[in-house]
């Protein structure tokens, strides 16, 4: 037997002009093992030359099967779930869960709990906007300032450390407070790093705001319109990037945000500098959101609802009273049961609107845990930005967009 | 056999050893200052404050697989790397590093050859160089090495020019393509009223120095004009691919060219070995650290451009100002000469 090598056509000049685009286009796979996607993220782009023409993220390389877990584990098991879902800003994932949880059994935190609950969020929410700053100018080619602000996120993950043991995964929140006294160094470890940061963050800006480089690689380039911004649902700097005034600690406060006196700032252009400049402001704002809490904070009172059944008792009266001791040991073993109901909690998570949806049918395991992460549905508008940019310019959108793997795929 | 033939030989040999020791330790160095300038320590672990770290790194790198892709084209891939690391040191060859010594009774020139054309030949030796990223880049059947490839060859036929015509005004001034001549020039005094002053191009020249060093910047494919490695969207764009040594083979090509044009610019923009007490070698080094501490401090700090950004900062902005310069050096010559 013996092989036929067929002759190639010879293409005609006629026909090599009618060529149609698709066959001068390339197609780039983009991840999920690229440094810039921020995790396992797979963009497939098409291109003609560097410009974009399609752009169609891949998800689901880090899927764990986060809602499933909920559905399968007792309510106070899931708490350490929440962590690995955003890991950058692990206490806020604790906060609403925890807060979805509360409202279902119908109990609150005591005042002290509340308001270090709000400092621990607003920390988290500048260890994210951090971890995104340094990875951005990284991704748009300054290296320098993912070392600068990460040398700052340490002092976080010390006050993180101080306060619960853990530095990134912190499984800090617990149902009806905190079941751990507050060391006494963490108020002051707290005000120290309210005085170094601002400082530092202007460093930050002088080495960003006005550079030209860096200038015109944001301005103008993935711009969201305001109409497209809402019809994609997206939330956070995204969506006031583009100048839309939504944020969940306003238009529904949750904890003490009523109380706080805090502006929620607007970009205008919706272009990638808007949302820059818009989370550099939303990090001063949470600065003085902490000073205010820490301000207005009672220096004495209870840490945790000791009394409820829903609350894991003190360690001191379970080693003392028999009653709690058999409180704890039902509550560890069996857990706990809310009434039957559901509730929607959402809160202004560093990257937007994190929402909890959680069905309890009287057991205590819930029926459905549904978590609304804001990067999964802020990443649907990359298509929609990436078209007509050029290839350095997707990193900067996937920058933009805030996202963290874990918490897209779940 | 020639003994001036000889003395240029060894010299050659002594020029490329200490590049090549030179190019080691510019890479402890890019490390340390980057580690000052970004708020740590840097190597610290090999040998004392981390001195034995590029030889560690060296040795690290010629024990790693080798691996060649089964696409690749493997002539090509396993050429082009060596091509670029070549033609780096061999511009050294034009750089004067000072005038005649004597050694055991031989006058020995400090440079290995001065030809009337020197600075036509450094250019045409580093625009030869692109070739192995580009090849490299084409050979890996990688679109990323594509693209790498592609966006150098189109950053150094722009920067090309840009580098070439920003030093028409001092080959006007100097009326000399030889770099021993342009630096014989440079070590008169300039006498201004009470201030004497170094006759140093970048005096006479100070547009031209300015587009010189962006030029120089991008030639070397530095940040913020690192586009063809740009390891945050092409992954290391032309080298992705490469491993082992053949993959340091185009840093050291790198490093070296860093050296080389550093050197260069020194002795056409700095007076060279000139200097303001006795003239030697030791001053053409200290210029060529300023030269390179620029360029560490450049990477540390900027953000990189984008690639249309990049070719309109050179065609829209730096060609037009290189123009006017050369026309205004040239009506100044002609002035100074009575012939206007």
């Amino acid at each position: 037997m013996s092989l036929e090598i067929s002759q190639g056509t010879p293409v005609e000049i006629s026909e090599e002009r009618a060529l149609t685009d698709s066959r001068r286009q390339m197609v780039l796979n983009m991840g999920p093992q690229h440094p810039s996607t921020h995790g396992v993220l797979r963009v497939i782009l098409t291109m003609e030359g560097e410009t974009i023409v399609g752009c169609d993220p891949v998800l689901g390389y880090l899927h764990r099967g986060v809602e499933k877990l909920g559905e399968t584990h007792r309510y106070s098991q899931f708490v350490p779930w929440t962590d690995r879902t955003d890991y950058v800003a692990a206490p806020s994932n604790n906060l609403g869960y925890i807060l979805a949880v509360e409202r279902l059994c119908g109990i609150e935190a005591p005042e002290r709990a509340t308001y270090w609950r709000m400092i621990m969020g607003e920390l988290a929410r500048l260890a994210s906007h951090l971890v995104w700053l340094g990875t951005h100018a990284l991704d748009i080619g300054a290296l320098s300032m993912s070392l600068y602000c990460f040398r700052e996120r340490e002092l976080i993950l010390d006050i993180f450390e101080t306060f619960c043991g853990a530095r990134l995964t912190t499984n800090m929140m617990e149902m009806g407070g905190f079941s751990r006294p507050i060391p006494d160094n963490l108020p002051g470890m707290v005000r120290d790093f309210c005085n170094i940061f601002p400082e530092k963050q202007v460093e930050y800006e002088s080495l960003l705001s006005a550079n030209p480089i860096w200038l015109s690689r944001t301005r103008g380039v993935g711009v969201i319109e305001p109409d497209a911004a809402i019809s994609m649902s997206l939330t956070g700097a995204c969506l006031r990037g583009s100048g839309i005034n939504y944020d969940v600690r306003k238009a529904t406060p949750y904890l003490y945000y009523d109380r706080m006196d805090f502006e929620v700032p607007l970009g205008t252009r919706g272009d990638v500098y808007d949302r820059y400049l818009v989370r550099m402001e939303e990090m001063r704002q949470s600065i003085s959101i902490i000073e205010q809490c820490l301000d207005q904070m009672p220096t004495d009172g209870p840490l945790s609802l000791t009394e409820s059944p829903y609350v894991i008792p003190p360690h001191d009266s379970v080693m003392k009273t028999a009653e709690d001791m058999q409180r704890h040991f039902i509550w560890v073993i069996k857990g706990f049961s809310p009434p039957k109901g559901e509730v929607y909690q959402a809160i202004e998570h560093s990257k937007g609107e994190l929402g909890y949806y959680v069905v309890s049918d009287g057991t205590p395991i819930p029926y459905r845990v549904r978590l609304r992460t804001p990067d999964f549905v802020n990443l649907q508008s990359l298509p929609y930005m990436a078209q007509g940019a050029a290839l350095a310019d997707v990193v900067a959108l996937i920058g933009t967009i805030d996202i963290v793997l874990g918490s897209v795929d779940r | 056999m020639d003994a001036n033939l000889l003395s240029s030989y060894i010299f050659a040999v002594v020029v490329l050893n200490v590049l090549l020791g030179l190019m080691a330790y510019m890479t402890y160095l890019e490390r340390k200052l980057m580690a000052a300038m970004q708020d740590r320590v840097g190597p610290n672990r090999t040998g004392p404050v981390g001195l034995l770290q590029p030889i560690a790194d060296g040795i690290k790198l010629l024990v790693k697989e080798d691996i060649i892709p089964k696409h690749a084209d493997r002539r090509i891939f396993l050429l082009a790397p060596l091509l670029s690391f070549v033609l780096a040191p061999v511009a050294a060859a034009v750089i004067p590093f000072g005038d005649s010594i004597t050694v055991f009774g031989h006058e020995v020139n400090l440079y290995v050859a001065d030809i009337n054309v020197a600075a036509l030949y450094f250019l045409a030796i580093g625009s030869m160089g692109v070739y192995g990223i580009i090849l490299g880049g084409y050979a890996s059947a990688n679109r990323y090495s594509l693209l790498g490839g592609l966006r150098s060859a189109a950053q150094v036929i722009s920067y090309e020019i840009i580098l070439g015509l920003s030093l028409v005004g001092v080959f006007i001034l100097s009326g000399s393509l030889s770099l021993v001549e342009i630096v014989n020039q440079q070590s008169e005094t300039l006498h201004l009223g009470p201030l004497q002053l170094p006759n140093w191009f970048i005096l006479s020249q100070p547009l031209a120095f300015v587009i010189f060093l962006i030029a120089a910047v991008a030639e070397t494919n530095r940040a913020p004009f690192d586009l063809p490695e740009a390891e945050t969207e092409l992954i290391g764009g032309f080298h992705t691919e490469y491993s082992g040594f053949r993959f340091s083979f185009f840093f050291l090509a790198e490093y070296i060219s860093m050296i080389v044009i550093s050197l260069f610019g020194a002795t056409i923009f700095l007076g060279g070995t000139d200097g303001p007490i006795r003239d030697g070698v030791w001053w053409l080094a200290l210029k060529a650290f300023i030269f390179l501490f620029f360029y560490i401090w450049l990477r540390t700090t900027v953000p990189r451009f984008r690639y249309d950004q990049l070719m309109g900062l050179a065609w829209k902005v730096l060609l037009p100002l290189v123009l006017i310069n050369i026309l205004l050096t040239g009506f100044i010559r002609l002035w100074g000469l009575g012939m206007l």
